[in-house]
């Protein structure tokens, strides 16, 4: 049998049938669902008589449009309840589990899934959302779909797919201190260009992919969309296993030692072709700050801010111009430079416990500058909530001035209160700095946890010590 | 979904490369339970001047003029074309359902999104990739002339335009199929539900745990 990379065997393992022209029909093993996406997708079911295929596949969770502060009085916005309220009924008539805002268990549909257990090496996971890609940081094929494919999958189980082609992003050696997965996915991203993965199924590997820990792996799979890649994918080893072990919806018992048998076979084999291989050295990767209002518009924290003029290629320099006109920023100010209004630890990204360790470490016994308005940290979950309180992370935030909020998505595309106002600058842990993302007029600059939280005491980007 | 055969329309220029999903619908008119009646929200932030949302009358707004979906002709356009990447960014299938709202049957890029070159076939806007060149032309010949008009014919592949040779452009054979028939997929993977059910039952034997 010739070699095989991870995502064909990931594909083969899932192909129902495939059609003359190369459509496959794809079996979906684990079905993400938050309220956003999913109206239409069960109102589509309603209409036509049909009844989803599989309801135990279904995890189904608001986090979008909640609102990170108080909940005990509901959703002040009337259509962001109504969308939240729409999606409660939904799973109640369709006998769906889904964990109410209420639950300690909600949180971003990315966050909960691994947490729970739900997302497990050698699926196949979607979701109504192009972050899904962080799934596969758990050897599993996961990729973000619009609605008529959520209503598709509800509806068969299945989805048509064209199989992508095959792309290795390696980052050789050790990354040096300080130097995070979020740092390592922006520079890829520098590298691969915002288009660069579009049409390949993303596996990262290397040293320094394999060194980091899940959160982390998490954090490099889910921007691999901001490369223009639906999926990106992690070999499993003893980390993710590891991780996995005792969840509430992971195998137990003898299923578990089964499982863990099958999870040997979820890497690359050795001589399996890629269609394109891209190395990066970890070492000479330093902390990065996007600039523009695309994630490839990156540079690191000790550049200056590139200057169109000196790129050769038109419709590049033509969008780098409009990007600096937007940011408000001139070619050649040295990043550190840069005043930040607002700074929004959190989001699909950057939310789970150890990047609220990396960003409390920075924060500890430190002030928020006098000039941050705001200064937030939204964790990914209720239960990411409860295990930073009990290591008093809370407390450390609170004390150096940041707000502590209750578990959504919140700034990171601002469909909830948290926003930014027109012209007001902000350094976010989120995903995507495109504008009006996280407000009409924001701006927004992509950091790490430790940099955002560096921003928010010095009042501008600084360099983590 | 609406079948998608042979269309002649305005083609409105928007000359950017990586116009994204956030761009084509801002997030605050997501929050609609609905497929329909994102149109005059569609390209929200560069539309109109000022604020706008879900519970705001869009005739109370001022419109940008400078936007050229502001400007005629191009007001009246059914075909778009921009740059590459167009469509990347969030998965919503809103976006589509905004450019087809506004009047869009077809855009038009030297690369698309995957997401959103899915989702476009699934509500009958067709997504088509032209070469550079090709684009090139087109931009040209919209600023010599707006109102500069393209035909699309899905069966043939082919697009017709003044001033330049016949195009023959790609499509998927199964997407051209669900498409020149407007057809409900889901109700044709029905068909194989037989084949669905032998899978999970071999698979429930193979891998137990994820059943």
């Amino acid at each position: 049998m010739s070699a095989k990379t991870l995502y064909d065997k990931l594909w083969d393992a899932h192909v129902v049938r495939s059609e003359d022209d190369g459509t496959a029909l794809l079996y979906i093993d684990r079905h993400l669902v938050h309220e956003v996406t999913s109206p239409q997708a069960f109102e589509g079911l309603r209409i036509a008589g049909r009844k989803p295929w599989r309801a135990d596949s279904v995890m189904a969770v608001p986090d979008h449009n909640v609102p990170t502060t108080d909940r005990s009085a509901g959703i002040e916005d009337p259509v962001a309840r109504l969308q939240v309220q729409t999606l409660d009924s939904n799973c109640q008539e369709f006998g769906l589990n889904e964990f109410v805002m209420s639950d300690i268990r909600q949180g971003i549909v990315h966050v909960i899934g691994p947490e729970q257990g739900a997302t497990l090496p050698g699926m196949t996971v979607v979701c109504g959302d192009s972050h899904t890609s962080t799934h596969g940081a758990f050897g599993a094929l996961a990729f973000g779909i619009g609605t008529s494919e959520v209503e598709h999958v509800l509806a068969t189980q299945c989805l048509l797919q064209n199989k992508s082609k095959n792309m290795l992003v390696s980052v050789d050696g050790k990354a040096a201190d300080g130097v995070t997965a979020k740092d390592i996915v922006l520079a890829i991203i520098g590298e691969l260009g915002t288009a660069g993965g579009t049409g390949y199924a993303i596996e990262f590997g290397g040293e320094a992919i394999h060194a980091l820990s899940m959160e982390g792996r998490m954090t490099v799979c889910n921007m691999a969309i901001e490369a223009g890649a639906r999926a990106g994918m992690v070999a499993v080893d003893a980390t993710t296993i590891d991780y996995v072990k005792g969840r509430p919806y992971a195998p137990k018992a003898k299923l578990w030692d089964q499982a863990v048998a099958e999870w040997q076979d979820l890497h690359s084999d050795a001589g399996a072709k890629f269609d394109k291989t891209i190395h990066l050295d970890a070492a000479a990767i330093r902390p990065q700050v996007t600039w523009g209002t695309s994630p490839e518009m990156v540079v690191a924290i000790d550049d200056v801010v590139p200057d169109p003029d000196q790129e050769s290629d038109s419709v590049k320099a033509e969008g780098m111009r409009k990007a600096l006109t937007y940011m408000d920023l001139k070619a050649g100010t040295p990043i550190k430079d840069i005043a930040v209004d607002k700074v929004f630890i959190g989001s699909c990204t950057n939310s789970r416990i150890e990047d609220l360790r990396a960003a409390a470490k920075v924060a500890a016994g430190k002030q928020v500058a006098a000039n941050v308005k705001l200064a937030m940290v939204v964790p990914g979950s209720g239960l990411v909530k409860q295990q930073a309180e009990k290591e008093g992370l809370d407390k450390i935030f609170l004390a150096a001035g940041f707000e502590w909020r209750e578990p959504g998505c919140s700034m990171c595309l601002a469909m909830n209160a948290d926003r930014l106002e027109p012209g007001e600058r902000c350094a976010s842990t989120s995903n995507r700095n495109f504008e009006g993302r996280q407000g009409a007029g924001g701006r927004t600059h992509l950091v790490s946890p430790a940099m955002a939280a560096a921003a928010a005491i010095a009042g501008h980007f600084a360099d983590i010590d | 979904m609406q079948a998608f055969t042979q269309h002649t329309g305005i083609v409105a220029p928007m000359d950017r490369a990586n116009v994204d999903t956030d761009a084509i619908i801002p997030k605050q008119f997501l929050k609609s339970i609905k497929r329909t009646g994102f149109g005059p929200n569609a390209f929200d932030d560069w539309r109109y001047l000022d604020k706008g949302g879900p519970d705001i009358d869009n005739a109370t707004r001022r419109a940008n003029p400078d936007f050229v979906l502001n400007q005629p002709p191009f007001d009246k356009a059914t075909i778009l074309v921009a740059r590459e990447n167009f469509g990347c960014g969030s998965s919503r299938e809103h976006a589509v359902w905004a450019l087809e709202d506004f009047g869009f049957r077809a855009v038009l890029a030297p690369s698309f999104a995957d997401i959103f070159f899915n989702n476009s076939f699934k509500n009958g806007l067709l997504p088509m990739v032209l070469d550079a060149e090709t684009i090139d032309f087109i931009f040209k010949a919209i600023a010599q002339k707006p109102g500069f008009e393209i035909t699309i014919d899905l069966e043939t592949q082919t697009l017709t335009m003044e001033g330049y040779a016949l195009v023959k452009f790609e499509v998927d054979a199964f997407r051209k199929h669900c498409l020149l028939h407007g057809l409900d997929d889901i109700a044709l993977t029905l068909q194989h539900a037989d084949e669905i059910k032998a899978y999970e039952k071999k698979r429930s034997q193979e891998t137990p745990w994820l059943f």
